[in-house]
């Protein structure tokens, strides 16, 4: 991890932000565990470096589209914990106000465009953000976030495609967790995804995705090619999904085994967390007071944001018919 | 008012709405030269900026147009083909319809998907098909369906300016049928029916395509057998007026539906079940639908015009009705 050029009060909003996601996914999947929530969530754990390392340069105006694992994009782009918590639980104070849930937290004020049921999904989003972006010349950029999954999408070919003939403003970025659901990624992917971009003639970058300040840097490098109208950027973040593909597979699977135990718990100690925590410990960023005092902030906006949602109405019944069309009659 | 094309109505409607509002803009494959002429020249006079060829590309062309309307533009999208559609269906089905509930009603999606469909030209079944039946079951697209020039630009005006994503749809091989135009600024309200004949032996609801042979038809029922038939338009099939159909049909006590979409689960059998449901009361007859049978468009003419409902196939239907014996089967 190089540490250089990145001012202390930003390492440590990073880490925080880490840190605020993890324990999120941590209390929605205990939640989950615990039957208080029925929905089956994707968590990110192990996967906070990329969404903060990148988010971390962008503002309101930008875009983003994610995944089902989408939690951690939300929050990563200054999504409210407290509005998040509150779609999980289905309530009408959720930012999506309990019509979306788990796999579709959006916050189109913050620019999150959302997180996407369909994989590969946000990848057209973007792509229609980043022309709007371009026309307006408002040095906006789109970014879609996808999983190695995503990228045996066709829609992949015709985003890279497009972008690079139209020069458009979008940083396409593939965290390959090494997990197509239950495949093994290298079962299921031919070729290194990041070469893909090659052949359009798309700049491309594989980075370390557990370590955040690496993916800071790639992802300043390809954001500022897209704003300043050099095209698209396919950014290859390598990480490792330390959580299952959803919270509901041990019921489903009925024990049944995708990949050992001993390899999850080899690649746990590249937490991407626990690096970040340690190299900023070591470069006398983060003494254990400040950490101490992170976990606890970070500790009260989780159990507060639960306590709001669990105080929270049900939405009432005639959202079903308010929110298909929008004012029907022109 | 001034005799126009289909098809020149509808480039009009898109020229105006593309001079009133500099968010509106067109995506699509060749639709600088445009095949079917409605965005002929449009690059002239707006550049390409705002009119842009896409490469062959649906799924990518359906979900960009769908996030550059959550990004603030209006796009109008050119699927040519109607089947293409289905290439690009998922962010049609599984975005456009869906975003704004899913986000709880965060954003609006003010998109158009232009689209040519039907058959009638020997082009087979990968460029004949007539798909409103699936995108009136997506529930979150409004379908339009217009029959003549007047109405195509109005419907099209009301898309670009709504709030929702709409699905336009030409009426394939008749983007030359002339029609009288306004020649003010005007709009047609989507859901609201058009009665393009009076009458009150039987009500005959005819979609897009099919008012044409409809109409020839009411001429030749009147004619022949003295029958005078009711023929409703639609105009949209999403939203529905269904209230018109109804009031028709409370008249009448009769009603047939000639559609140009296969038979099972088309849009002649949504408005029979909403009928049978409503208006059954009135009903003094079983209600007729003149559909496509379940099979794909053939390519040889004389089998494509013996699956598509036309004039004779309508009179025979409408008369069988009103004389009480056997109707021919449905769909053929």
């Amino acid at each position: 991890m190089n540490l250089e050029g990145i001012p202390e009060q930003r390492r440590l909003a990073m880490l925080e932000r880490m840190l605020l996601i993890r324990r999120v996914e941590e209390r929605l999947g205990d939640d989950f565990r615990a039957g208080r929530l029925i929905a089956g969530v994707h968590l990110y754990i192990g996967q906070e470096a990329v969404g903060v390392g990148v988010c971390d340069h962008l503002n309101d105006r930008d875009w983003i589209a994610s995944t089902h694992r989408g939690h951690g994009h939300f929050l990563a782009k200054g999504g409210s914990p407290e509005s998040l918590i509150a779609e999980i639980y289905a309530k009408q104070t959720g930012v999506c106000k309990g019509m979306g849930g788990t796999m579709h937290v959006a916050d189109f004020s913050k620019g999150i465009m959302g997180a996407n049921g369909i994989v590969g999904g946000g990848i057209s989003l973007i792509a229609g953000a980043a022309l709007a972006a371009s026309m307006d010349q408002s040095g906006a950029v789109g970014v879609a976030f996808f999983g190695d999954g995503a990228a045996a999408q066709g829609v992949l070919s015709e985003a890279l495609n497009l972008t690079a003939l139209w020069k458009l403003p979008m940083v396409m970025v593939c965290e390959n967790n090494e997990w197509s659901e239950f495949s093994p990624a290298h079962t299921v992917t031919a070729g290194r995804i990041s070469e893909r971009a090659t052949p359009y003639g798309v700049a491309s970058v594989e980075v370390d995705g557990n370590d955040v300040e690496a993916v800071w840097g790639v992802a300043r490098e390809a954001i500022e090619r897209a704003r300043s109208g050099r095209g698209p950027t396919l950014i290859e973040a390598m990480t490792y999904r330390l959580c299952g593909h959803v919270e509901a597979e041990s019921g489903f699977l009925a024990g049944a085994k995708y990949r050992p135990d001993e390899e999850v718990a080899r690649r746990r100690e590249r937490d991407p967390l626990d690096l970040y925590r340690n190299a900023l410990r070591d470069t006398g960023n983060l003494d254990e007071s400040k950490w101490v005092e992170m976990q606890r902030r970070v500790a009260e906006v989780v159990s507060e944001s639960v306590k709001a949602a669990e105080a929270a109405p049900d939405p009432p019944l005639s959202q079903i018919q308010d929110y298909m069309f929008h004012n029907q009659m022109p | 008012m001034a005799k126009k094309r289909l098809i020149q109505a509808i480039r009009e409607g898109l020229v105006e709405e593309m001079r009133r509002n500099p968010k509106v803009i067109v995506l699509g494959e060749d639709v600088e030269i445009s095949i079917s002429g409605d965005t002929r020249g449009l690059v002239e006079e707006f550049g390409r900026t705002r009119v842009r060829n896409m490469p062959i590309s649906e799924t990518l062309l359906t979900g960009m147009t769908v996030g550059a309307a959550i990004a603030g533009y209006r796009p109008v999208t050119h699927m040519m083909f109607a089947n293409f559609m289905y290439t690009g269906f998922d962010s049609i089905a599984n975005q456009a319809a869906k975003l704004r509930f899913m986000t709880g009603g965060q954003v609006s999606i003010p998109a158009t998907f232009i689209a040519t469909y039907g058959g009638g030209r020997s082009i087979a079944a990968h460029h004949s098909d007539t798909p409103y039946p699936l995108l009136m079951n997506l529930g979150g697209i409004n379908v339009c369906v217009p029959s003549n020039a007047a109405d195509a630009k109005g419907l099209l005006k009301s898309c670009i300016r709504g709030s929702n994503p709409c699905v336009f749809l030409e009426p394939g091989g008749r983007g030359g049928d002339m029609g009288e135009v306004p020649d003010d600024d005007y709009v047609i309200p989507l859901g609201q029916a058009a009665i393009k004949r009076e009458g009150k032996d039987v009500t005959i609801v005819a979609i897009g395509t099919m008012v044409k042979p409809t109409l020839s038809a009411a001429t030749i029922l009147f004619d022949e057998h003295g029958i005078l038939a009711e023929v409703i338009d639609p105009r949209t099939l999403v939203p529905l007026d269904e209230a018109t159909i109804l009031a028709s049909v409370s008249k009448t006590g009769r009603l047939v539906i000639v559609d140009e979409s296969r038979d099972r689960c088309s849009a002649a059998s949504h408005i029979s079940a909403v009928i049978a449901d409503r208006g059954f009361r009135h009903l003094d007859r079983p209600i007729k639908r003149v559909t496509v049978p379940d099979v794909a468009m053939p390519y040889a003419p004389a089998l494509e015009r013996a699956v598509l409902p036309d004039a004779d196939k309508i009179v025979q239907c409408v008369y069988a009705l009103l004389q009480g014996g056997d109707t021919p089967q449905k769909g053929t």
